[in-house]
């Protein structure tokens, strides 16, 4: 089998006695749509931060292509530039228009000309279906639009890797969606995807790998045929109970 | 009545025979607030980002040392100026330095009494707006930063594009109320023998004991000034925010962006599902947003072609 993009190796992330992350075990390969589930406060999100370092891991090692991210070997910033982030709270940039926030990171990291980071940028924008807004401000598009935007501005880094932290739960169930369309789109396309998500459905038929997540490791994990079909661990079962339940 | 028509005369005549020396009193008073006011918020500014660079406990001891020193530095900065009246400030730097340096470094005729008005009242306005200036950055959202920091931007380039110019447009007020304290304040800089509005005032009145009418003339002058600064600053605040319109593009960019060779073409999101990406942009824009633009047109202005053109570079 080929090398992983991103390798996992017994990662754990404490914030001062309360152990978060234990022991996270897990190879993303290219192409690969990852879908992490579980609980509320089982700590999906802080292991998608430290994947990004926006926490510094307590102890283990983040592999990225073959280099060692946690050592140090490769610069936080540059290795940040090639792992896109999506946030539940989109983040873009309030004080600039739709198209400069796509375009600010080109610019400033990536060190595009200003011609080459507008038209890739459009490129983008266009293809989430928001190049006729490029004038707008955050402030004033919608959620769903917000996240389509902020989908844009990671594309148009990019990335070798795209991780999305709930990406639809902030926004009104009409507006889930058109970004879960565009990630789709995405995922199809061939993008390699870390999704933690609570859309149990969008996690069955996109992914090619699911985890599931329960207080800080991880409890089971395999295809989705495998994980909502047939889940091995208690853990688990109880878990897509309750989701199916509601 | 009459008393009130009396003074209108009396202003008149005192105005007729003394406007020189007020409208240098204005001129000094202006320069002064709006240098020192810049000044002062540049001191702030920096004091700001001192203030508030990032470290954790897993920085090296040095550093974290280093940090802390400063941030000491500052906090003695603020509350020494914030805590002592102006006036004394005055005193203290303009009689201090030649008294402290055996009359070496001395503050001599007019220009002398320019510099210490200028460097006193920019400290102390750096004092009040380091506070303000870290304020504003605090308030701005973590998520800002994350979202720098998550397409790779550093520290100085996630400060100088994101947070700092959310960050000025938030304490715009406070430069404002800062500029109009100054136009008023820096009347107390007459104790080292600036010649301010306000001092104009003292001296007219010394001649001709015209204290109402002189007095009532300057009340008007001070209104007119501040009245202006705080319009004028209103304005500026406006400017920042932008248009409350934006404009849609509605002009077929995908055939512009479709020319640039993106770097990932045939992977993520190459040309399929185009037009069902465009029918959804047009019915949106259609429910949406026709009531609240003015500029609905199918056919390209000539800035939606340059925007094209561009696009196709
Ligand atoms: N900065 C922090 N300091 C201390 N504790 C934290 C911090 N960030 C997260 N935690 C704790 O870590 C645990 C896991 O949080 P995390 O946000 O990763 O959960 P999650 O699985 O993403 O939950 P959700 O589905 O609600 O988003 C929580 O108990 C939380 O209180
Ligand atoms: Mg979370």
């Amino acid at each position: 089998m080929t090398e992983p993009i991103l390798k996992i190796n017994h990662l754990s992330k404490s914030f001062g006695n309360h152990e978060i992350l234990r022991d996270i075990d897990f190879n993303v390969y290219k192409g690969d749509v990852t879908s992490i589930i579980g609980m509320s406060g089982s700590g999906k999100s802080t292991l998608l931060r430290c994947i990004n370092l926006l926490e510094t891991p307590t102890s283990g090692d983040i592999i990225f292509n073959g280099e060692n991210i946690t050592s140090g070997a490769m610069s936080p910033t540059t290795y940040r530039a090639k792992v896109g982030m999506v946030f539940q709270s989109f983040n873009l940039f309030a004080n600039m228009t739709v198209l400069e926030n796509c375009m600010a990171g080109q610019i400033k990291v990536l060190k595009k000309s200003k011609d080459e980071a507008r038209a890739c940028a459009l490129h983008y924008l266009d293809q989430v279906g928001m190049a006729p807004y490029i004038n707008a401000k955050p402030r004033q598009i919608s959620g769903g639009q917000k996240q389509r935007v902020a989908i844009a501005r990671a594309l148009a880094m990019s990335p070798e890797v795209l991780l999305f932290d709930e990406p639809t739960s902030a926004l009104d169930p009409e507006m889930v969606g058109e970004v879960l369309s565009v990630m789709k789109k995405l995922a199809n396309d061939g993008m390699t995807m870390l999704v933690v998500t609570h859309e149990m459905a969008f996690a069955h038929d996109i992914s090619s790998k699911v985890v599931f997540m329960n207080k800080g490791v991880i409890c089971e994990e395999g295809s989705p045929y495998e994980l909502f079909g047939n889940p091995k661990k208690q853990e688990t079962k109880d878990f897509l109970a309750r989701f199916i339940e509601r | 009545m009459e008393r009130i028509i009396d003074l209108g005369h009396d202003m008149a005549r005192i105005w007729a025979q003394y406007y020189p020396a007020y409208m240098t009193g204005v001129r000094n008073t202006l320069i002064l607030a709006f240098i020192a006011t810049l000044a002062g918020g540049i001191i702030g500014f920096i004091c700001g980002i001192l203030n508030t660079i990032p470290y954790s406990k897993n920085d090296p001891a040095v550093k974290r040392g280093f940090i802390a020193f400063i941030r000491a530095i500052v906090r003695i900065y603020v509350e020494f100026f914030r805590g002592t009246p102006m006036v004394l400030q005055a005193v203290f730097i303009f009689y201090g330095l030649p008294y402290f340096t055996f009359n070496k470094v001395q503050f001599t005729g007019n220009s002398g009494i320019w510099i210490a008005s200028l460097i006193i009242v920019s400290i102390n306005t750096g004092a009040y707006m380091a506070e303000s200036v870290r304020g504003g950055i605090l308030s701005i959202d973590r998520g800002q930063t994350e979202g720098a920091m998550a397409i790779g931007m550093n520290h100085i380039q996630t400060m100088t594009s994101v947070i700092m110019p959310q960050a000025l447009r938030n304490i715009m007020p406070q430069v404002a109320n800062n500029f109009i304290i100054n136009i008023k304040d820096t009347s107390v800089m007459f104790i080292i023998g600036f010649m301010d509005l306000f001092a104009q005032h003292r001296n007219i009145v010394g001649i001709n004991y015209a204290f109402f009418p002189s007095a009532a003339i300057e009340m008007l002058i001070y209104l007119a000034m501040t009245f202006t600064a705080s319009c004028l600053l209103r304005f500026i605040e406006k400017r920042m925010d932008g248009n409350d319109n934006y404009e849609l593009v509605l002009a077929d960019i995908a055939t512009a962006a479709g020319n640039y060779n993106f770097p990932n073409k045939g992977t993520p999101f190459d040309e399929q599902n185009r037009e069902v990406a465009h029918m959804e942009n047009e019915e949106r824009i259609n429910s949406e947003y026709v009531a609240e633009n003015h500029f609905i047109s199918q056919t390209p202005s000539a800035e939606q072609t340059e925007t094209i053109g561009k696009g196709a570079q």
